[in-house]
């Protein structure tokens, strides 16, 4: 059974196109592009080809694109660059909602004795942009906000809040893994200084990401070694994945409008489908401001893991923000920062569409989900047959 | 993905006695909303004290689900005194095993299991016992030294995976990690000593003097006591026996395991030099 993938914020299909253009880089195009023979001076010119590429995405220069093994490493060598270049420095603005690849770098940070502000978000997981600003001290070595949320979609205005610090001469990252080939990005005319994106989010494979750092910004290498990307990153460069990002966003450049478009309309057909035929269901997020392609939704009274483990059996794949798919027993940090009420967040789920994706794939999911949802509450002590859920402190020991 | 067995996909995808008992004889509610998973449980006792109608309703992920049907079916048919015997650890065997990140659905089988008992008993609701010490899931150290015992937990992350405890803003871990070492600091205590050191010595000079001397003293030879250090008897050989080649013969296979026999099995004999 082919599986019906709505979790494409967690990974995506590599694109055949992706795949057609890395393969003769596994077969016949072996070569180390440092060597000093035509065999992999050859390479070379091809990861010069797929930079440009990658750069033309992201309205950057070829010399700005840095490749980096994921979007964890992209943030972990931004962050603690800009440590390492502005030793004086000791505080750190973030927010509440980040990835866990700065969140608990910041934590980790903050055990060293660097001082963090974790920004908050409202209901709708908006940025608080004067709290933001008030945050931002002479003190301030970096500021990590991410582009796009990963479990909501929501978009964070990044363009002016890394122009609110580079105001201030503060450094600005931002984490763009979920935007980059949803959003238009460009970062020619923008004040963002360094930002991280992950190859497997848009078509390529695992194990390639791309550190921004726009030209003029001091950088401290995280992999110390050989002199790969111009010494900021040793280590032999992972020519297929290079390749295969270098074609991803080409493909990504060409279609992004229509196909965000259409993946666009998908979403909300299924988000609208959903809400009408489920009572006691929820968008999280800023319906006004969020990637085409995410829908988080709650469903009152009934827990996440038990409503994904049902959709599996369809082959449906998605995810959820409960405590039981976490590991950490709370529900997601995204979903508290907003202050969504235990009741709905233990029943969260992410559904994260792609260029993949048909109206069949939605009709399923149509199909399926009332009657999920419907037997989960008939199972819940918390549903109630009229239809309303008693309140979350129904019992407690 | 948790890796579960097919008992707990069974249980999860087609859950047997789901629902509630029409005027049940025992009911019991545990967990809560904000703890991600809950229970409710009621019973019916049938003629003889047996349970013959037992049901679940659960919120929560798939292993708590099934661990809440499998338990119906493990109490129906039981007496009561049978379901007591009930523990968290036969709910978990029942589905072939948990993932031990979810030894706490089972844990809460076994807490509704308990209450609705009470409830049938006609015991008043027990106060909450104990002091919170996890805050964010409200669990006691009551509840946290009964996991401990029960299931032998030795860090603070099986106590987390048994009781949820310390899952949470971990503010607690250095609440739990002193629990920890309290109950199993219980589990083996200072043994009181079946014998204090006065009465060994005293049962040892009786065995040497009842059971001992006289058959040395008949071949020509005699045994004196020295000393008792732990349980090491340390003795000198008198007459025929300090010149018999064979001495140590006789210490080892008669004198000790006389006194193994009638004193404490530990002692060891040896011979001091003169």
């Amino acid at each position: 059974m082919m599986p019906i993938y709505l979790d494409n914020n967690a990974t995506t299909r590599v694109a055949p196109e992706v795949i057609e253009a890395m393969l003769p880089f596994l077969h016949e195009h072996y070569g180390n592009p440092s060597s000093m023979h035509s065999f992999g001076g050859n390479v070379a010119r091809h990861l010069r080809a797929a930079r440009a590429g990658i750069a033309a995405l992201l309205g950057a220069q070829p010399e700005e694109i840095l490749f980096t093994s994921c979007g964890t490493e992209s943030d972990n060598a931004a962050i603690r660059s800009a440590l390492e270049t502005q030793p004086d420095k000791r505080h750190i603005v973030t927010s509440r909602v980040e990835h866990p690849a700065v969140k608990a770098l910041a934590a980790n940070l903050k055990k060293h004795g660097y001082r963090v502000t974790e920004i908050p978000v409202d209901k709708f997981g908006r940025l608080d942009l004067d709290r933001y600003e008030a945050s931002l001290t002479p003190d301030t070595a970096i500021v990590s906000l991410m582009w796009a949320n990963n479990e909501t979609g929501v978009v964070f205005p990044i363009e002016r809040a890394a122009a609110l610090a580079k105001a201030q001469g503060i450094l600005f990252h931002t984490d763009a893994v979920q935007a980059v080939g949803k959003v238009p990005i460009d970062l020619s005319r923008g004040a963002v200084d360094m930002l991280s994106l992950s190859g497997h989010k848009l078509h390529a494979p695992k194990g390639i990401g791309v550190l921004y750092v726009r030209k003029g910004t001091r950088f401290a290498p995280f992999l110390i070694g050989g002199h790969q990307e111009l010494g900021r990153r040793g280590g032999t460069e992972n020519v297929p994945g290079i390749i295969a990002l270098g074609k991803a966003s080409e493909l990504a450049a060409a279609k992004m409008s229509d196909e965000n478009e259409r993946v666009k309309r998908l979403r909300d057909r299924l988000e609208r489908g959903l809400l009408e035929q489920i009572p006691n269901a929820q968008i999280n997020g800023d319906v006004d401001s969020r990637l085409p392609n995410t829908s988080n939704i709650s469903f009152e009274s009934v827990e996440g893991e038990a409503i994904l483990l049902r959709l599996n059996e369809y082959g449906i794949c998605a995810s959820s923000g409960s405590a039981c798919t976490s590991g950490s027993l709370q529900p997601s940090h995204v979903l508290r920062a907003m202050g969504v009420p235990f009741t709905m967040a233990h029943g969260s789920i992410r559904f994260s569409l792609s260029v993949y994706n048909s109206d069949q794939d939605i009709d399923l999911v149509l199909e399926k989900m009332p009657s999920v949802i419907e037997n989960l509450r008939a199972l819940s002590p918390f549903w109630t047959t009229d239809g309303a859920a008693c309140s979350g402190t129904y019992s407690v020991q | 993905m948790w890796e579960y067995t097919d008992k707990v996909k069974d249980y999860f995808l087609q859950p047997k006695n789901a629902g509630e008992v029409e005027h049940p004889d025992g009911e019991a509610v545990v967990g809560s909303m904000a703890c991600g998973d809950a229970l409710k449980l009621t019973f019916r006792v049938g003629e003889g004290g047996k349970i013959v109608e037992a049901k679940f309703k659960t919120f929560g992920c798939a292993s708590a689900i099934a661990s809440a049907s499998v338990l119906t079916e493990m109490m129906i048919g039981k007496t009561i005194e049978e379901a007591k015997t009930i523990t968290n650890q036969d709910i978990a065997d029942s589905l072939g095993g948990l993932p031990k990140e979810k030894m706490h659905c089972s844990v809460m089988g076994r807490q509704a299991l308990e209450k609705a008992i009470g409830a049938y008993e006609g015991k008043p609701p027990l106060e909450q016992e104990g002091e919170i010490v996890c805050e964010c899931f409200g669990v006691t150290d009551r509840e946290i030294e009964r996991a401990i015992r029960e299931n032998g937990l030795k860090t603070i992350e099986e106590v987390t995976d048994f009781t949820k405890a310390g899952g949470g803003c971990q503010s607690c871990h250095e609440t739990i990690a002193d629990i920890i070492a309290r109950v199993r600091a219980e589990a083996r205590p200072v043994a009181r000593p079946r014998m204090t050191n006065l009465e060994k010595i005293r049962r040892i000079e009786e065995t040497l003097e009842r059971e001992i001397r006289p058959s040395l003293i008949q071949d020509g030879g005699d045994i004196d006591l020295i000393d008792v250090v732990g349980n090491r008897v340390l003795v000198a050989t008198r007459g025929a026996c300090a010149s018999c080649r064979a001495s140590q013969q006789t210490l080892k296979n008669f004198v000790e395991i006389k006194l193994r026999e009638l004193v404490m099995p530990e002692l060891v004999v040896e011979e001091v030099v003169q």
